[in-house]
């Protein structure tokens, strides 16, 4: 079969269907979302009844898909680092239940920071999970590991985490694709109990979970992904992780002349390593993200060999991996031949001509800037966020998905006034909702405005799960309908909106304010399709 | 065959819509590919670039390394000038002249053409004027693409089918004036170096 060009996003998508999968749970969030997208987008799905909705977050998503793998089926879960955070409790303790049906967990790192708020590197989720990491070094690995991953996950049992970092998630190369495969029939694990973790129950199956680790590091040794490729000189062994490897034979184009053990699948292969560290006299550590593998062959007290890597300063602590940064620590340092010129200006990103987050904000830096100087608004993730920038620098904090109702709420705890919040629809409910219950709760005395543009729009204009609900929800989890403010952000009703936010900010309790316009770009491309 | 194309340009412009065709002409004529694109949050009005790898043998990196880039192709001149650091000894840029002006300390733009005219291999051509005369201004990228022909190291009737092969779902005349587009932006390139 010829190769097809897919991102490395869509050869996992591709891969998972190839595998017979009878769902995909997601919350989007770059650059984990073109996976789903894809599975959206395939005739496929249809055929196969695979469920492929988004769901309201990662925490929903990593849940369902348990219940998938519950009833014997295979399931992929995916979402960005962070939402690893959010799926964390659930995720945590599927490795102690195990799975029935294969379940592989995407985590999309994003070193850099290129749509994201931090570095948190997933393999430490594996670790601390203690479940198997694929880690794929181009576009046939991400499929590869997938289309096997389904099968190792049941054949030990447990969910496997495949980790992709931004750069191989939204890089397009040539796939090869496999035959497609049955989905599973619905089928029980033997032990009734598995999923029933009560203290008693959980214990033992913590002990089988901790009795698999040394069938996990033997599957690493044994693994395709896992190779060790010697070479003359021993003065340094050097220990390449996912896309590291690529960076490192870019420059090595006629092979290395150091011992390498590429690393694809974790645990760590301990044959191989232990071959590495003792042939060679120093360890280079090329991995993208946080200094996982180099810390564990290190060990905190640094009495055994030398290691080298993003600890000692031969690699930046922060930031993605590159060719450059690689080349540098080989010592063959690239180059440039021109410098950028200094008439070049940054140029961020800003809020599109024309949507109503502008309008939204207008409004609100206007009434807040003149009228309330003591005023701080609590932002929250997604376009919005970028009302922090020019022209209207309208918000003071931007943490996590849902932190700027419940941060307004402890501010005003403290005595902040006026204490407002701005968040999206989407991220309304992804975790705004339960922030909210306890603002009602304690009647706080906050102004929460959920900009609603009616899309996750952000990430590239996917379904919103509340949309045509917010008020409802509003209402169910107890604002005072009176005090739930519908406005449509448009020129023309700025004095309206104005007096709104007025009012509701001398209302000293919660007061949610909607101003509602559907995303021009999603809008765009609806009349586009007429 | 190796080629390292840096595409650049302002989130919403469609510098994608470059990549493909040449992508696709590349996996006709058997090379291997990679490229590396930004989503997410730059697109929205950002800076924005894609880095495309053309090899006959297998590619190892998603990224171009440092002064090794052949060529530069980029629809906004500051734009191009960002990726400089990337671009090798005798590398080419091919911009389009035209400013995208969406921050407010943009540059002097004299200064940004002086700037672009001291680099010893570039050509900088009006491809929404020359688009406008060709047809339409939606082709402008792919006068662009035209403008690099000259560099690119790959047969041109493949870029054409490539062409062909994309716009045939929205008619013949489509089609034909994207392939008027690409030899007017050939036809300067040739002219210029000349």
């Amino acid at each position: 079969m010829s190769k097809q060009l897919l991102l490395g996003d869509e050869s996992i998508a591709q891969a998972a269907l190839d595998a017979g999968i009878s769902g995909v749970y997601a919350y989007p969030g770059t650059p984990s979302t073109e996976i789903t997208e894809y599975i959206q987008n395939s005739p496929l799905n249809g055929e196969r009844k695979i469920h492929n909705r988004w769901c309201t977050n990662e925490k929903t998503a990593m849940e369902a898909s348990l219940g998938m793998s519950f009833v014997g089926k295979r399931a992929l879960v995916c979402m960005k680092h962070v939402g690893m955070n959010v799926a964390a409790d659930s995720f945590i303790n599927s490795a102690v239940t195990g799975v029935n049906g294969g379940l592989i967990v995407v985590a999309a790192d994003d070193p850099s920071m290129h749509s994201s708020q931090n570095e948190q590197d997933s393999r430490f989720y594996g670790d601390f999970a203690l479940v198997p990491i694929f880690e794929p070094g181009n576009q046939q690995e991400a499929y590869d590991m997938t289309y096997g991953g389904f099968e190792f996950s049941e054949k030990i049992g447990e969910p496997v985490i495949m980790r992709m970092v931004t750069r191989l998630a939204h890089s397009r190369s040539g796939v090869e694709f496999k035959s497609l495969k049955p989905q599973n029939e619905v089928s029980f694990g033997e032990d009734p109990r598995q999923f029933v973790l009560l203290p008693a129950i959980a214990r033992k199956r913590y002990k089988i979970l901790l009795g698999k680790q040394e069938a996990m590091i033997k599957a690493s040794e044994e693994s395709i992904y896992n190779r060790y490729i010697d070479g003359p000189n021993k003065k340094l062994g050097i220990i390449a992780c996912g896309i590291g490897y690529n960076y490192l034979m870019e420059n090595n184009p006629n092979g290395c002349e150091y011992p390498v053990l590429k690393i694809g699948q974790y645990p760590l292969p301990k044959k191989q390593l232990m071959k590495l560290c003792n042939e060679c006299k120093e360890i280079l550590v090329i991995e993208d993200g946080q200094p996982f593998v180099e810390k564990k062959i290190q060990g905190y007290l640094s009495i055994g060999i030398k290691v080298r890597g993003r600890l000692d300063g031969t690699f930046p602590q922060d930031g993605e991996l590159t060719p450059d940064s690689v080349a540098k620590a080989l010592g063959k340092e690239n180059k440039r031949n021109f410098d950028m010129p200094d008439i070049v200006e940054m140029r961020p990103p800003a809020l599109c001509q024309g949507c109503g987050h502008r309008d939204m904000y207008t409004v609100l830096t206007e009434v807040l800037k003149k009228e309330y100087p003591s005023h701080k608004v609590f932002g929250d993730i997604g376009c919005y966020t970028l009302g922090a920038g020019a022209p209207f620098f309208a918000i003071n904090s931007c943490v996590d998905m849902g932190a700027s109702i419940t941060m307004a709420k402890g501010a005003a705890d403290g005595g902040l006034y006026p204490s407002v919040a701005v968040i999206g629809d989407s991220t309304f409910t992804h975790s705004g909702m339960t922030g909210l219950l306890d603002c009602v709760n304690e009647k706080a005395d906050v102004t929460i405005i959920i900009s609603d543009n009616e899309t996750t729009a952000m990430t590239g204009g996917q379904d919103s799960a509340g949309t045509g609900k917010i008020e409802a929800i509003c209402t169910g989890i107890g604002v005072d309908p009176k005090h739930i403010r519908v406005v449509i952000p448009l020129k023309k009703n700025y004095d309206e909106m104005k007096k709104i936010l007025r009012e509701e900010i001398q209302y000293h309790g919660v007061s949610v304010i909607i101003p509602r316009r559907e995303c021009i770009q999603t809008l765009a491309r609806k009349n586009r399709k007429k | 065959m190796k080629k390292d194309i840096i595409l650049s340009g302002v989130g919403g412009q469609g510098i994608l819509s470059i990549a493909t065709v040449i992508g696709k002409a590349a996996l006709k004529e058997g090379l291997y590919l990679k490229q590396a694109e930004v989503h997410g949050m730059s697109q929205r009005g950002g800076d924005v670039q894609s880095n495309l790898r053309l090899s006959d043998k297998p590619i190892a990196s998603d990224l171009i390394s440092i002064g090794k880039c052949d060529l530069i192709i980029s629809l906004e001149p500051m734009e191009a000038l960002r990726y400089l650091p990337y671009l090798s000894k005798d590398g080419w840029l091919v911009t389009s002249e035209t400013p995208l002006i969406n921050i407010p300390n943009y540059p002097d733009q004299t200064k940004l053409m002086d700037t672009i005219d001291k680099l010893p291999h570039k050509i900088v051509l009006d491809v929404d004027n020359v688009a406008k005369e060709v047809g339409s201004t939606r082709v402008a990228n792919i006068v662009l693409l035209g403008a690099t022909i000259p560099f690119l190291g790959m047969n041109y009737q493949l870029i054409q089918e490539s062409i062909k092969n994309i716009f045939q779902r929205k008619g013949d005349a489509i089609v034909e004036l994207n392939l008027k587009a690409l030899a007017a932006g050939k036809g300067i390139a040739e002219k210029l170096i000349q």
